[in-house]
């Protein structure tokens, strides 16, 4: 018979206390984490939407703490307000859109083509981008974009530069130059959020396994069916989350709209205005209402068809 | 009959693949020759690294010849993509689709080529039917054990019914006893439709158990083709005679002749003390394995460790001297090392 290990210390025994009882131990580990995420994340998150229910008194300017609609109404019954959910929307559709095709072959080339350190090199240049502040870069995108830009007197040189008038010649997205267009503002967007795309697309076409496209292949699939019956279906969550990235990431930005592009106002800068200068917290909650509802309705339905089956 | 029916379903005419950059470049597949008849059940036998599976995947078209030429049924297939190919794979992982649910998997193949959906249903499920998986078509491969799994595999690959089934080690994954079930089923199956079987393994016992022909491979170059009764009984090379049953390799200088012998270790009885006389050897009993219906000794004679199969246990002890002896016709001459 050997007698039971004694453990001296405050430590050995709190310890040998706590290993009968894993879930006590979980609760305290995760007692920091959750009162961080609970607390401070989404209780000032909830606060902050709880305000679209309170209003702004006309009169006076400060905040009436009674519960209404009104300031939800005004979001959507006042046309430059809906203009702008409206603007904001389209333009975050159409940069996930052009994320996702540009992103999609770069991917597919790092997880098929690479590996090894030629692997580590293309994942450090989608990366190296995000190293520098994002400000610089967007302020150097509005340089290349002038009419005295790098890309104007490229396509000068080249004698394209009816190409560049004809473009911009379009109503909505054209304008008197690159940078002052809807055009324009959408070339940034793609370039600031195109890694966010790439990464995890990347990592959901590791994850396939080659075999599963020989066998495809093996069945008699030419390589286009291949891909659509196949690889995009096992890659539709990762597609999924990048974006859920480029999605949101346009729906909430301040900086590019005001930087590059036409005149009009995105959800974003509406959110700083009102809250900053105009003092109107309830209207700038509700704005900021928009892309937290929009995006739940987004992953619901890529839930709902099928999106994350194959996580 | 001008244009009869090709007796040979594959031919690999001094086949070379490569991998990686010249200065660390690898020959997997170091020119191979090699005739697989229609409805034979064809093995490619050999240690990990032997080339057995690239040249499986040669055939299958997953990966190009650098050098030499690979038809099916007489035609030149060297550049071929798989899905041109009229042959079908089971794979090592299975690979099966794992958005698709077990009867869209089988019927992926007549689904890519258009055929309707309530034949493709139809023959999906006869399909299933004949391996015994009858009510499973609407799970997802991953609700299936690893035995059901390969069966799932194997129904897709034959759906289509090609005159060349390509299967690569396809019971690695299963337990003993549920490999044996399924060596029996497959060669069942094969004899049943037919159908050429390209079988990939390591495991000789499988190999040698349910092949009409055998190739064992060895640095990416066939050592021996021949009927398992052949390889097991002359094998030509040291290689094969300790892959294939593990035979005992004597240098001829032990025996006072020249070259190298293999002896196969069932083909040895055991004497008691040092005994002297023509085919025999002294040695020292190592140690004693009892395997069930037989025992194996294993003997140092000289410098070499010779071991022997007896199906009575002896009475020896560990340490005894002991005397080997065979008869001259169980002493086979090996060929040099290529």
């Amino acid at each position: 018979m050997t007698a039971p290990k004694t453990r001296g210390s405050f430590l050995g025994r709190a310890l040998g206390f706590l290993h009968g009882r894993p879930v006590l131990g979980l609760v305290l580990l995760l007692i920091a984490p959750l009162l961080w995420m609970g607390i401070i994340y989404l209780g000032s998150l909830l606060n902050l939407l709880f305000y679209s229910f309170y209003s702004l008194d006309d009169f006076t300017g400060q905040i009436k703490y009674d519960l209404t609609l009104s300031t939800l109404q005004q979001l959507f019954t006042s046309s430059s307000n809906i203009d702008i959910v409206q603007r904001t929307f389209v333009m975050s559709i159409v940069v996930t859109l052009a994320c996702a095709l540009i992103a999609f072959p770069i991917a597919y080339f790092m997880a098929f083509h690479t590996k090894g350190n030629t692997k580590a090199i293309w994942i450090l240049l989608v990366l190296l981008p995000l190293w520098s502040s994002y400000l610089v870069r967007v302020y150097a995108w509005k340089l290349i974009l002038a009419k005295e830009g790098v890309i104007s007197w490229f396509l000068n040189a080249l004698g394209l530069h009816g190409a560049l008038d004809w473009i911009l010649g379009f109503p909505v997205i054209g304008g008197t130059s690159l940078s002052s267009s809807y055009l324009g503002m959408f070339l940034v967007f793609v370039y600031v959020w195109l890694p966010y795309m790439i990464l995890p697309i990347q990592a959901s076409l590791e994850r396939v396994p080659k075999s599963l496209l020989q066998a495809s292949s093996d069945l008699g699939a030419k390589p286009a069916q291949t891909f659509w019956r196949v690889l995009l279906p096992l890659t539709v969550p990762g597609i999924a989350a990048g974006s859920i990235f480029t999605f949101s990431l346009t729906l909430g930005d301040y900086i590019i709209p005001g930087v590059v592009g036409a005149p009009g106002y995105f959800i974003g800068q509406m959110v700083y205005t009102q809250q900053g200068n105009a003092g109107n917290i309830p209207l700038a909650a509700a704005f900021s209402l928009v892309p937290i509802v929009v995006i739940g309705i987004y992953l619901a339905v890529a839930k709902r068809l099928g999106a994350f089956d194959a996580l | 009959m001008t244009n009869s029916v090709p007796n040979t379903a594959v031919k690999l005419e001094d086949v070379v693949c490569t991998f990686g950059i010249p200065p660390k470049e690898t020959r997997a597949v170091d020119h191979v020759n090699l005739e697989i008849k229609a409805g034979e059940f064809f093995s490619l036998l050999g240690p990990s690294g032997s080339g057995k599976t690239t040249c499986l995947r040669l055939i299958g078209g997953f990966e190009r010849p650098s050098a030499g030429k690979i038809s099916l049924f007489g035609t030149d297939a060297s550049r071929l993509p798989p899905y041109q190919r009229e042959l079908n794979t089971v794979f090592q992982d299975y690979a099966l689709f794992p958005h698709m649910n077990v009867l869209e998997n089988v019927g992926y193949a007549l689904m890519v080529r258009g055929v309707a959906k309530t034949e493709r249903v139809k023959r999906a499920d006869a399909m299933l039917e004949a391996v015994k998986l009858t009510g499973f078509g609407m799970r997802k491969p991953a609700q299936l054990s690893g035995g059901q799994r390969q069966r799932v595999a194997l129904a897709r690959a034959l759906v289509n019914r090609p005159k060349i089934l390509l299967l690569d080690e396809p019971l690695g994954a299963l337990d003993l006893k549920l490999r044996e079930e399924m060596q029996i089923e497959l060669k069942a199956l094969q004899r049943g439709l037919g159908i050429t079987f390209i079988f990939v393994t390591h495991d000789q016992g499988e190999a040698l158990s349910m092949s009409d022909r055998v190739a064992v491979f060895n640095n990416g170059k066939i050592e021996q083709l021949d009927s398992p009764k052949a390889l097991y009984d002359s094998p030509r090379t040291e290689f094969v005679a300790r892959f294939v049953g593990s035979a005992n390799v004597i240098p001829g200088n032990l025996i006072g002749r020249t070259g190298m012998y293999a002896l196969r270790p069932e083909n040895i009885a055991v004497l008691e003390g040092s005994q002297i006389g023509a085919n025999r050897l002294q040695g020292e009993l190592l140690d004693i394995h009892f395997l069930g219906s037989l025992t194996r000794l294993e003997v140092r004679v000289g410098n070499e460790c010779l071991t022997t199969m007896q199906s009575t246990s002896p009475t020896f002890e560990r340490g005894a001297r002991i005397t080997l002896e065979w008869q001259d016709s169980s002493l086979r001459k090996l060929e040099e090392a290529v």
